[in-house]
């Protein structure tokens, strides 16, 4: 049995989501990330398209020659997906801005490599040393004295 | 094992729209927006291009939320990037052949630019569309002489006063006929330039705002100091 055509071209647009959402998810630069969701976009606004096209349609474009029995595909999906391009350009560029102040900052857009350089800097900021975390036990007495902990609880 | 859960999720994600997708009727008749659309949109709006009908016919309030989301966009970008250290250096000119050619591609691509802007109601294009190439032809020469830069007084005054005709039009619907962004005058005879009102006005704003905030972004972007 031949696969219908149709059903392709959705694949195709399924699959070019999931392959972003996988991108985001799996990629360590951010630069990756961006682009993955660009991969994903572009997915959502052909299932967008694709929802409203007929095989047996024109564009829906008056020019006076149209024969008879033929109809046009639905105008309104395609409007709403001109739009949507336009907002992620903006949105992509405003992502792009962001990562050019991030390489500024840090010098690098690794994930990892960034995450550890931003606990770093919380840490320092917390005045906790490097590589503790605040809630860890602090060494042979991990809680405070008595009088201490009654004065926290009455203030 | 991240990256097998990311598979696994992504799976579970296109299993979902599969589903979904699965319960579409394909290649069924246009839902009763679209029908409407098509069946009356030509003689409510005076258009040829219906996809332009509902651009800035039935849908052009969606079209200004969506300017204003773009003019956000692009303040963000300019709040985020801040202001370009005067003393850092910019990229030397490209070489004769670049220079030339952008010269010489300036006035053809905004000529097609405007020609897609402004036979919007007629053939596949319009504002946004046009826009970017129009944004495109202005980028062009940037690329060619970085260290000429571009007024960005300019823009910022152009796509202002393209934002602010845009509501003004609107709002004379508003007085004249008691909804806001209503198509105003004369539908003309379809097929015409001069036809669908207002319509082709809106487009054009559209156009000119898109061209210009998109040539801001971009010019920002390229402007940005580089890391040592």
């Amino acid at each position: 049995m031949p696969i219908p055509l149709d059903t392709l071209f959705f694949a195709g647009a399924l699959g070019l989501v999931a392959i972003g959402v996988v991108g985001m998810l799996a990629s360590r630069h951010l630069f990756r990330v961006l682009l993955c969701l660009g991969l994903a976009e572009a997915g959502g606004n052909l299932l967008l398209v694709l929802s409203g096209y007929r095989w047996d349609s024109v564009a829906p474009i008056l020019t006076g020659d149209l024969p008879v029995g033929v109809s046009m595909v639905d105008p309104v999906p395609q409007a709403l997906v001109l739009t949507s391009i336009v907002i992620g350009v903006g949105m992509e560029a405003l992502a792009v801005a962001l990562l050019i102040r991030i390489r500024r900052a840090y010098g690098t857009l690794d994930g990892h490599a960034l995450l550890a350089r931003l606990r770093e800097d919380l840490d320092e900021r917390l005045g906790v040393a490097p590589d503790r975390s605040e809630d860890l036990p602090k060494g042979h007495a991990p809680f405070p004295a008595p009088a201490a902990k009654e004065q926290e609880v009455n203030p | 094992m991240r990256k097998a859960a990311s598979l696994l999720f992504a799976g579970g994600l296109a299993f979902l729209l599969a589903v979904l997708v699965a319960k579409l009727p394909f290649g069924e008749t246009p839902m009763v927006l679209g029908k409407q659309v098509l069946a009356q949109g030509a003689e409510q709006t005076g258009t040829a291009n219906l996809v332009t009908s509902v651009v800035v016919g039935y849908r052009a309030y969606d079209t200004l939320g969506e300017l204003s989301i773009l003019f956000t966009a692009a303040l963000a970008l300019g709040l985020v990037l801040g202001k370009r250290n005067a003393a850092a250096p910019r990229d030397p000119d490209a070489g004769l052949v670049l220079r030339a050619s952008a010269d010489l591609l300036l006035p053809l691509l905004l000529v097609v630019g405007f020609y897609i802007i402004l036979h919007g109601h007629l053939t596949p294009g319009g504002g946004f569309q046009g826009g970017v190439i129009v944004a495109a032809a202005l980028f062009i020469p940037i690329l060619a002489r970085p260290s000429r830069g571009l007024d960005h007084g300019v823009l910022v005054w152009l796509e202002s006063l393209a934002g602010a005709l845009f509501i003004l039009i609107g709002l004379a619907a508003l007085f004249q006929d008691g909804a806001f962004l209503e198509p105003l005058l004369g539908k003309g005879e379809l097929g015409r330039l001069l036809s669908g009102g207002t319509l082709p006005l809106l487009y054009l704003l559209v156009g000119v705002k898109v061209g210009a905030e998109l040539t801001g972004l971009l010019v920002n972007l390229a402007d940005a100091e580089a890391v040592e």
